[in-house]
């Protein structure tokens, strides 16, 4: 057993687990932040998605010992005060999810995304998302949300 | 049918038909979805199972003592322990057409396909488990492995299940007319051999459950991964000897279905089975590879294929044969006859077919057991008829728009009966592919395509027009021979007495946005606001009995409940009002979310006041009128209904590559009467996704020896948004003349559509070179190949 020690959406925790213990059954199963998903375990379809020190990164394709000392932001943090973060509203205005399963993971992909690229055309937005996997959608709901959640970030909201 | 809108008027805007932005969104964008995965209740026990590394071995033996040995393992399960507590699951089936066979939650004496599941280990962490399912050592005798879907049929081939006596397990023939004769004296024949590979689902959630069972009031509750939490009630009630009131099924927030969540899976039986002999909650959640391995597969048939039409091509006859390799199991509950019978019932599509013979043929293999997918069975169908007509379209020197508006069932022939016996309703078949072909702009790109040929570019223009059977009632069952009942829908209304409304329905969404669509209706058919409308689905303790969400029913189905429902309860309303504010119910209008008397505004009551008059008893209520503000209605729509679409692709083929990219992607659909178009939209887009991934990338791969080598999403593409085209989708709304509320069902049209459309213009594209296309997926691999021998 090792200990962990990181920050999540902004609050420290502490917790002892295998080394071999996946970052993502940590985050769900000893902190209990079950908003993000399990879609594959293999680094292949993006559910798990998450931002460690600033960036998006596979939480199934990490162990909970590398993310010691990390600050970690999941879905749960992503609401501020009670509203919706843009990509949020935006994703519910323009049907940007069906079964919801694939979304904090799209979500938390296309905040680092347009940190990146601000103005993006559509075909770099579908690129941007094209690291999540969404069997719902088509993504072109999630398309048109990104494309006006970029806008609506640029207003400065 | 009466307006659903006669018993009073709307008093506020109907939201039938608004694009209202989804209720179930904000707490699935906040991480707050209630999956199965995310419960966690005290001294839960952790499932893994151990699957087979054979496609067709005997058993010999099994030792599970080392896994036991390992801290922290609390139990072991096998095949011959748990046929002590649950009968086999046996898909009966009232026709001669299906051979019934055994599908045992644990494999019982020999396995059939890689991955089928052997034992079960139940533990403190799902690490433990997985390492204690490593050290049960099981001693196999490999058998001969039948891979083959003809070869099966041989004498000589090795038999999956011997119970059967054959690898034959549905065969089935449906006949119109004379074909033979039809196709001797036609002026012309096209035929083909089709081959559509096999498919899976790919929800994003992988398939789990989570049993507990009370002891002490011996009820068992399974939270599961399900699109039929009723049907698994009843199925486990009975394979497990506990009455249906002790069992409740819950499905909450499901990480998508398509058909493939509709089945009973082994490893919620297995769970079951654990949960109650330990008296401990045990949850099972598959991983990828388990999905890959053990979730049902789809379509995987050899459709051989002959249609004739004469001079003016007009069809004159079909004939066909289906053969699908339904794999080593028949899937509960609706048997290994679902995928064949239906590709030979939906093959004649829209069009008027005089003549027909088609034949079909389910043949057990050592793969994972196919089951229903999103289309059934129409997907392969609507790629052979669309195909052949646009071979038929060539041969004849016709536009393929040309050759299908002279072939479609035309307006004064519905109802039209198709050679299977399927009714067809009034529908937009020559309505949708006219206005496809506006909406393309089809003659401006036929010029495009032409300039594009000049300039040795391979374009190609698609089309593909289907018509899918909807909201089917109790007439006839969903799957043939299926002997549960699959008619009915019921939704129970409930006001309390603060005025709000709970709407409970037996149905489960698992991605369809139901709690808002659902809301909707009960909205408008109540007369208050969507916000005060609760819905609750996919619950079997809390809901009136239902079945659950396949087979583009629940819209029409329950919705058609929540009306009746509705109705009932707004009567009610009407009275007691007339009551309070002694007038007439016939005089009372809406207004201002109140109701007054006509012309009198300022003699109303609210919502609030007649709900709570409801509750408090005779003293407020008309004489002799039963207190209480609620209603439960059933609904069977009886035949059902149908939806239709016309879609258009535009590719181009990549000469160096091969690889098709999709330029344009065109639907004209017609639901009928849309409750909320934004939903319709989303099932369109992501439906169009999946058949564009069966049409180009998707293939489940096996080898001679029945090992999967597609069992990672690296081997087993799901398109990214990068591969999927910008959709433009047009609705036309041709009420259902049968429904209530005319609603049709149309959750899995996008993938009915969109493998025939896309292959009619990869076909199209590379026509030049005298290439037609077979077999789906069309791989860059396989282009290249049809190329190379075209050029040769
Ligand atoms: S679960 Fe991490 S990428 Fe799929
Ligand atoms: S919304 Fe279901 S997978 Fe994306």
């Amino acid at each position: 057993m090792m200990t962990v020690r990181l920050k999540v959406n902004g609050v420290a925790h502490e917790g002892r687990c295998e080394p071999r213990k996946l970052l993502v059954d940590f985050i769900r199963e000893d902190l209990g932040l079950t908003g993000t998903h399990v879609g594959c375990e293999h680094g292949i379809c993006g559910a798990c998605t998450i931002m460690v020190n600033g960036e998006s990164a596979r939480s199934c394709i990490m162990l909970a010992v590398q993310a010691d000392g990390a600050e970690l932001m999941t879905v749960e943090g992503l609401m501020q005060d009670g509203k919706l973060h843009p990509l949020q509203e935006a994703f519910r205005e323009h049907h940007g999810l069906q079964c919801g399963f694939c979304t904090p993971g799209m979500l938390m992909t296309a905040l680092d995304f347009l940190r990146t690229n601000p103005s993006p055309s559509d075909g770099e937005i579908r690129e941007g998302i094209s690291a999540v996997l969404c069997r719902c959608t088509g993504y072109q709901g999630i398309v048109n949300a990104v494309r006006a959640a970029a806008a609506t970030l640029r207003g400065g909201r | 049918m009466t307006d659903p809108r006669s018993v009073g008027s709307a008093a506020l805007p109907r939201l039938v038909g608004a694009r209202v932005a989804r209720r179930e969104d904000p707490r699935l964008l906040t991480g707050q979805g209630s999956y199965v995965d995310d419960h966690r209740p005290a001294r839960l026990l952790y499932a893994a199972f151990l699957r087979s590394p054979h496609a067709h071995a005997r058993i010999v033996s099994i030792d599970a003592s080392a896994a036991l040995a390992l801290s922290g393992v609390t139990a072991v399960l096998t095949g011959e322990e748990i046929a002590r507590a649950s009968k086999p699951v046996r898909a009966a089936s009232k026709t001669p057409a299906v051979k019934v066979t055994s599908f045992p939650p644990l494999a019982l004496g020999k396995v059939r396909h890689v991955g089928e599941a052997v034992a079960m280990v139940a533990a403190e962490s799902r690490y433990v488990a997985e390492d204690a399912a490593e050290r049960i050592v099981v001693e196999y005798a490999p058998l001969p492995v039948v891979t083959d879907m003809e070869g099966a049929l041989e004498a000589a081939s090795p038999l999956v299940h011997e119970e059967a006596g054959t690898n034959l397990l549905v065969a089935r023939e449906f006949a119109r007319g004379d074909v033979d004769a039809a196709l001797a004296s036609a002026a012309v024949v096209v035929r083909e051999r089709f081959r559509f590979h096999r498919h899976t689902a790919i929800c994003m959630e992988n398939r789990g459950c989570l049993a507990e069972y009370a002891t002490g009031s011996g009820t068992l509750t399974l939270r599961s991964s399900a699109q039929c939490p009723g049907i698994v009630r009843d199925v486990l009630s009975d394979l497990l000897d506990l009455p249906e009131n002790r069992i409740r099924v819950v499905a909450e927030d499901v990480g998508g279905g398509f058909g493939a969540k509709a089945s009973l899976y082994p490893e919620e039986i297995a769970t079951c089975v654990m949960a109650r002999r330990l008296g401990r909650p045990v949850k099972w959640i598959g991983d990828r590879r388990e999905d890959l391995l053990a979730t049902s597969h789809a379509w995987d048939e050899i459709i051989e294929a002959e249609l004739g039409l004469d001079r003016d091509g007009a069809i004159v006859g079909l004939r066909a044969l289906v053969t699908a390799d339904v794999g080593a199991y028949s899937i509960y509950p609706w048997t290994a006859a679902i995928e064949p019978v239906q590709t030979i019932s939906f093959l004649p599509g829209p069009y008027r077919v005089p003549t027909y013979r088609g034949r079909t043929r389910g043949v057990a293999t050592c793969k994972t057991p196919l089951g229903p997918y999103r289309g059934v069975g129409r997907p392969p169908a609507v790629f052979v008829i669309e195909g052949l007509m646009d071979r038929a379209a060539r041969r004849l020197g016709l536009d393929p728009t040309e050759i299908r508006l002279r072939n479609f069932i035309r307006d004064e022939d519905f109802p039209y009966k198709s050679p299977s016996g399927i009714v067809w309703d009034r529908s937009s078949f020559t309505g949708s592919l006219l206005r496809a072909r506006e909406a393309l702009g089809y003659d401006a790109v036929r010029a495009e395509q032409t300039q594009a040929r000049a300039a040795g570019r391979w374009l190609g223009i698609g089309v593909a027009s289907y018509v899918e059977l909807t909201g089917i009632g109790s007439a006839i069952p969903v799957s043939p021979g299926m002997p549960i009942a699959t008619g009915t829908e019921a939704a129970t209304i409930r006001f309390d007495p603060a005025g709000k409304v709970t709407a409970v329905f037996g149905v489960a969404s698992h991605g369809q946005g139901l709690e808002t669509t659902l809301a909707q209706i009960v909205a408008d058919e109540v007369g208050v606001p969507i916000e005060d409308i609760r819905v609750v689905h996919g619950d079997t303790a809390l809901s009136p009995y239902g079945t659950g969400t396949y087979a583009s029913r629940s819209l029409v189905l329950a919705g058609g409940a929540a009306i009746m429902a509705g109705r009932a309860v707004r009567e009610k309303m009407l009275v007691i009002a007339g009551h309070l504010l002694e007038a007439d119910p016939a005089d009372l209008v809406p207004a201002d979310g109140r109701l007054a008397v006509r012309g009198m505004p300022d003699r109303s009551v609210t919502v609030r006041e007649i709900a709570r008059a409801a509750y408090t008893g005779a003293k407020q209520l008309p004489k002799g009128l039963e207190p209480g503000l609620e209603a439960t209605r059933f609904y069977d729509p009886y035949y059902g209904t149908a939806s239709n679409a016309t879609h258009v692709a535009v590719v181009e083929v990549d000469r160096a590559t091969c690889q098709v990219s999709v330029l344009r992607y065109l639907v004209v659909e017609d639901c009928g009467r849309m409750v909320n178009p934004l939903i319709v939209d989303g099932q369109v887009h992501g439906g169009v996704a999946q058949g564009l991934g069966a049409a180009l990338l998707e293939e489940i791969v096996h080898d001679d020896h029945g090992q999967l080598l597609s069992g990672t999403l690296m081997d087993y593409v799901v398109p990214s948004a990068c591969e999927v085209p910008w959709m433009e989708v047009h609705h036309l709304e041709t009420p259902s003349p049968v429904t209530l509320g005319g609603f049709r069902g149309m959750g899995e049209g996008g993938t009915i559509g969109a493998p025939a459309a896309i292959a009619n213009a990869v076909a199209d594209a590379l026509a030049p070179l005298g290439v037609e296309v077979a077999e789906l997926p069309a791989t860059p691999e396989r282009i290249f190949r049809l190329v190379a021998r075209a050029t040769r």
